[in-house]
């Protein structure tokens, strides 16, 4: 069995805080694995220790193997690590072609050139277009983000993060403040998601979470209290009491 | 594919020249044939708009804000001058272009203490910076000429046919000629994924990494490029006045860079062009009233565009030629565009 991504160990404080313990998680290849947990049980630490954000005091962080506990954000996505978020983190001004482009172009590697127009590389074109397509932004592919519909909006997040062709897809909460009337193109563009790419979701959203993951861990105060199938964890009396029992309204 | 062609054409699109764009350069251009007697302060607002356009793209694109940009200058000023005292390099333009190097040098190993802070950080850094090598110009006076200045530069013919005159001709020619060319490259260098990836690193860094972008490197990039185009701005400078002194380096210098923008605006290349030259008006016209108290409504006036709002300021003052273009181009015609409409 290979692991996609693999915590060993690992360990952030704050100060004398303990926000995350001992964590040793492990996505396998392929997999949609959930990370669930009631509120201030670490899991935005959790994802920013993964991304690089931050650095942890205790521990590794593996993909596919290799070790990028001391990599720098930037070289995390271009090894394959990528991530949505949970609040919009978009460029209000701008569009989509831009901010897909500037994903494309990195990966790609084509970032740094200055003396190219964009636009004028075909390469980073046609994978503009096919990432446009995917999502269903080609109709509003060149208007400035901050005009675009909120479920839209969510699209554009997944898409730019898709973008970077990661191997591994941290997904937070992406059906997050999405209306009703548009959620199902969320969650269809999350159930479409490539197999050989491997997600990890942050949810809230049960239904999502049980609907999608084939795996799940729960997270309590910065460790994993159960982990398994989502059978087994909807059984399991522990989850049930910190989790499901008090957190059933989300 | 169609699609991609589709997407390609797109994202070139905001690469395109605008009309009004070659309106504003027809007309810079027909003023120097217009005040034939003007030409010294043309001189100075064309220097002022190249120094101002150098810090557009590090505060208009990328987000940096400097108070100590005229380190840059100076470095310029001084290399272009020294190069021409002793005679290493007369050719005007050759010794623009190793000047530009030189303070593309220093950009670039500072660029390391300027990335590291957040905004007041860099402020008191780029500050910082500024003083020490106006103290250290100051104190090597055996080479700087100190507070005299360095005596006796003589600029060769600039490539060797056009001899720099009293009048200031062949100087605001040769100025206007390097603006242009610096602008071209300035303009395709926002419109390349380097440009792009700027933009999206002044909006929100920790997205920009998160995308695969190499924050710090652009960022040294695009520092080392403005030191670059404030050493040029500060060597036409030497070149075009025959003078280099201590005040090349001055605190006043950096500040009114800062103004000229806060006046015209950043993150869309004219706003440095079009501030050099509402800033030396004002400043013309202000202190033709009162000569002692021009400050006081150069001041004044800042307050008001800073309360006011620059887009705002710029939608009154274009609404009636907009209104006029309207009528006869239908509703999407506009004569320009305030910064924030404009790509």
């Amino acid at each position: 069995m290979t692991l996609a991504l693999e915590t060993k160990g690992l360990g952030k404080q704050f100060g004398g805080l303990k926000v995350t313990r001992d964590l040793s998680l492990q996505v396998t290849q392929g997999a949609r694995h959930a990370l669930i947990g009631p509120n201030g049980a670490g899991k935005t630490t959790v994802i920013n220790l993964l991304t690089g954000v931050l650095k942890p005091n205790a521990g590794r962080i593996l993909l596919e193997g290799n070790d990028i506990t001391n990599l720098t954000v930037h070289r995390r996505v271009l090894r394959g690590l990528s991530r949505t978020f949970q609040i919009n983190q978009l460029y209000p001004d701008l569009t989509p072609i831009e901010t897909i482009g500037l994903a494309v172009a990195e990966r790609l590697g084509r970032g740094g050139d200055w003396w190219r127009v964009m636009g004028t590389r075909d390469d980073v074109n046609a994978e503009i277009a096919e990432n446009l397509e995917r999502f269903h932004l080609t109709d509003v592919r060149n208007e400035p983000t901050v005009t675009l519909a909120y479920g839209k909006q969510r699209l554009l997040e997944i898409a730019v993060a898709i973008a970077s062709k990661p191997r591994v897809l941290l997904l937070d909460e992406p059906a997050a403040g999405v209306p009703e009337s548009e959620r199902h193109d969320i969650l269809a563009a999350v159930a479409s998601l490539p197999r050989d790419v491997t997600v990890l979701l942050i949810e809230h959203d049960m239904d999502l979470v049980f609907s999608f993951a084939d795996r799940i861990s729960v997270l309590v105060n910065g460790a994993v209290l159960v982990e398994g199938a989502p059978d087994e964890v909807a059984r399991d009396a522990r989850a049930k009491a910190v989790y499901l029992g008090e957190g059933a309204d989300g | 594919m169609s699609a991609s062609s589709d997407v390609g054409r797109i994202a070139r699109a905001h690469a395109n020249w605008h009309w009004s764009e070659i309106v504003f350069w027809c007309l810079t251009l027909a003023c120097g044939f217009l005040f034939p007697s003007r030409y010294l302060i043309m001189t100075d607002i064309v220097r002022l708009a190249l120094f101002a356009l150098s810090l557009d793209l590090i505060l208009g694109y990328a987000g940096i804000v400097s108070l100590g940009h005229a380190a840059f200058f100076g470095i310029g000023a001084y290399s272009a001058g020294l190069l021409a005292v002793h005679g290493v390099i007369t050719q005007p333009v050759l010794a623009l272009i190793v000047a530009g190097l030189v303070a593309a040098v220093i950009g670039f190993l500072t660029s390391f203490l300027v990335i590291r802070g957040v905004d007041l950080t860099r402020l008191m850094v780029t500050l910082g910076i500024a003083l020490l090598l106006e103290a250290l110009s100051e104190r090597f006076s055996n080479i700087t000429g100190g507070t005299d200045g360095l005596q006796g530069i003589e600029m060769a013919p600039v490539l060797g046919a056009f001899q720099f005159d009293i009048f200031g001709r062949t100087g605001f020619f040769y100025a206007l000629i390097v603006l242009f060319v610096l602008f071209l490259i300035a303009r395709r260098i926002v419109h390349s994924p380097f440009g792009l990836s700027l933009r999206a690193i002044k909006n929100n860094p920790l997205r920009a990494a998160a995308i695969g972008v190499p924050v710090n490197r652009r960022l040294i990039g695009v520092y080392t490029l403005a030191a670059f185009y404030a050493g040029i701005a500060g060597a036409l400078f030497t070149q075009t006045t025959q003078l280099a002194s201590l005040d090349v380096f001055s605190f006043e210098r950096s500040a009114d860079l800062m103004l000229v923008l806060v006046i015209g605006g950043t993150g869309y290349l004219y706003g440095g062009l079009i501030g050099a030259v509402v800033f030396r008006m004002l400043q013309e016209f202000f202190s033709n009233i009162t000569p002692e108290y021009w400050q006081f409504w150069i001041g004044l006036v800042l307050v008001v565009i800073v309360l006011v709002g620059r887009a705002r300021l710029h939608r009154w003052v274009l609404f009636v030629p907009n209104w006029i273009i309207r009528q006869f181009g239908g509703q999407k015609a506009t004569v320009a565009v305030s910064e924030g409409e404009a790509s």
